[in-house]
């Protein structure tokens, strides 16, 4: 305990290293996976082979990936940039699946009545399918940025700083306290990340929220009832 | 005016959804197409706004073909509702009205003010414009519907069954609504259903289809229920088993009671001096008129 108290310092600045190594990967994981989705929700016969190699990329063991990779893009061993991509690329194998499901889901009515009204396919894949597979997206995110803030540490073994460096000084030097850091931080800083993407999920989807609220259908109902 | 000429569909699978098809849909009426499902009805409303491309012939819009027009600029001028609303679930219902509007490069404030103005005129408490579309009932989300089909203020409105999935009295009551709008705005609908009452309810022309999309009849609702010529024509519309036959009975009260042939009552027609003939169900024709 006192170890962390004297460590507290040190303690922050390897969180924001984890951090940097962590959220670009799940970001980048998001981005290139809606395409990769829509492709292959696109053309079905291409649809399942694309969605289960990508989900194999997951059974790439991590330690030899972040060995590996330096070879491979030209980098240094001891690069942030082979971290993040390697996270990348696992959070892209955990999210591809969940972005073609999400997006396969938006209903054909809702397609239809979009495309009836007017959209352009393009507007409407931004501002009806996208925000509409919002929320089954939001929960393959949420999976994605725990196990990139989980995977982050495995990189301490190279020497690349996280809050993972806390088990490897900690083993190395028999410190207890540093161990413990080590985990706690990990755990606390996925669940303060979960957190906050759960409430940007509300405030940015709030007819998901308002129209799950199973409370609130008796009154609504009875209300629509006298004005239907 | 909108013009079927000759329009066929065939899917690249060999399946005939249409042959043949003409119908001319004079300007400010409203013509029903009537049908079991599977005959074509829905496909050829959707070829209107290029939903559906025929196969064969061509469709007209006040004479020109819209083979030409580019489809979203096209839709974009045309009214589309259907059934279970189609509304976006992820907008407030307000916004959902001024969709249209929005797309047409209306700014944000005037296509909300035109969204109310909608919601009024389809008779929807103003309250529920902040809603989303879940927290509404069936009957209140086709009448955004409605009013959504009608926010860019188009000349034609298409509609696809839009009350097919609401109870028969708030059906009813929307088919009456319906009928006073139209009265009001004075659109060239293309309505679609399979509802044989809610076709004689609203339309000016009726057109029963069979599969395939052929014409088993087509012509106002009276011309329709004097026909006995066609066996699925009378089959369709219930006419062979009596059940618009009708007989008159008088009540105690001097009143007309009005059965069919199986001698269900279907309603009571009022002395001349007690009240208008018209709040009878004799006619559902009339119920609209």
């Amino acid at each position: 305990m006192e170890w962390i108290l004297d460590n507290l310092g040190n303690i922050a600045e390897l969180t924001v290293a984890h951090l940097a190594l962590s959220l670009p990967a799940v970001v980048i994981a998001f981005v290139v996976s809606i395409p990769l989705a829509w492709v292959a929700n696109r053309i079905r016969a291409i649809r399942e082979p694309v969605l289960t190699s990508t989900g194999l990329l997951y059974a790439v063991p991590s330690l030899p990936l972040f060995i590996l990779l330096p070879a491979l893009i030209g980098t240094s061993v001891r690069d942030p940039l082979n971290v993040v991509i390697a996270l990348s690329i696992f959070g892209l194998a955990l999210m591809v699946r969940s972005a073609a499901e999400a997006l396969d889901a938006v209903t054909d009515d809702v397609r239809t009545s979009a495309t009836a009204i007017g959209f352009s396919g393009i507007g409407r894949f931004f501002t009806v399918e996208l925000p509409l597979a919002g929320p089954a997206l939001l929960a393959g995110v949420r999976v994605v940025c725990v196990s990139s803030i989980s995977l982050v540490s495995v990189s301490a073994v190279l020497g690349v700083t996280s809050l993972g460096s806390l088990f490897t000084d900690g083993f190395a030097r028999d410190i207890l306290g540093s161990i413990i850091a080590g985990i706690l931080m990990t755990v606390v800083l996925a669940l303060i990340c979960d957190l906050l993407l759960v409430l940007a999920g509300r405030l940015l989807m709030p007819w998901n929220v308002k129209s799950a609220g199973s409370r609130r259908r008796p009154r609504l109902r009875r209300s629509a009832e006298a004005n239907a | 005016m909108i013009e079927f000429r000759q329009v066929g569909k065939t899917y690249p699978d060999g399946t005939t959804a249409v042959e043949e098809f003409s119908l001319t849909v004079p300007s400010h009426s409203t013509a029903v197409l009537l049908g079991s499902s599977g005959c074509g009805k829905t496909t050829l409303l959707r070829m209107v706004n290029r939903m559906v491309e025929p196969s064969t012939g061509s469709v007209l819009i006040d004479e020109e073909d819209i083979s030409g027009v580019e489809p979203v600029a096209l839709r974009r001028r045309i009214g589309y509702v259907m059934q279970h609303s189609g509304l976006l679930p992820h907008r407030r219902v307000i916004d959902n009205i001024a969709t249209v509007p929005r797309l047409n490069g209306a700014s944000r404030a005037d296509a909300r003010k035109r969204g109310y103005e909608l919601m009024e005129i389809v008779g929807l408490d103003a309250k529920l414009g902040l809603r989303y579309p879940g927290q509404l009932s069936g009957g209140q989300q086709q009448r955004v519907g409605v009013a959504r089909g009608l926010a860019s203020d188009p000349n034609i409105l298409l509609m696809d069954e839009p009350f097919g999935a609401v109870d028969p009295l708030v059906r009813v009551e929307l088919q009456r609504e319906l009928a006073r709008v139209q009265e009001e705005l004075k659109k060239t609908i293309i309505f679609v259903t399979h509802d044989i009452d809610e076709a004689l309810t609203l339309g000016d022309q009726i057109v029963v289809l069979k599969t395939g999309g052929a014409v088993a009849a087509s012509g106002t609702p009276a011309e329709l229920l004097a026909n006995r010529q066609d066996e699925f024509v009378s089959r369709f519309l219930g006419l062979d088993s009596g059940a618009r036959s009708l007989s008159a009975e008088k009540t105690d009260d001097g009143e007309l009671l009005i059965s069919d042939a199986q001698g269900r009552p279907l309603g009571v027609v009022h002395d001349q001096d007690r009240g208008p003939a018209r709040d009878s169900q004799v006619h559902p024709q009339d119920q609209a008129r």
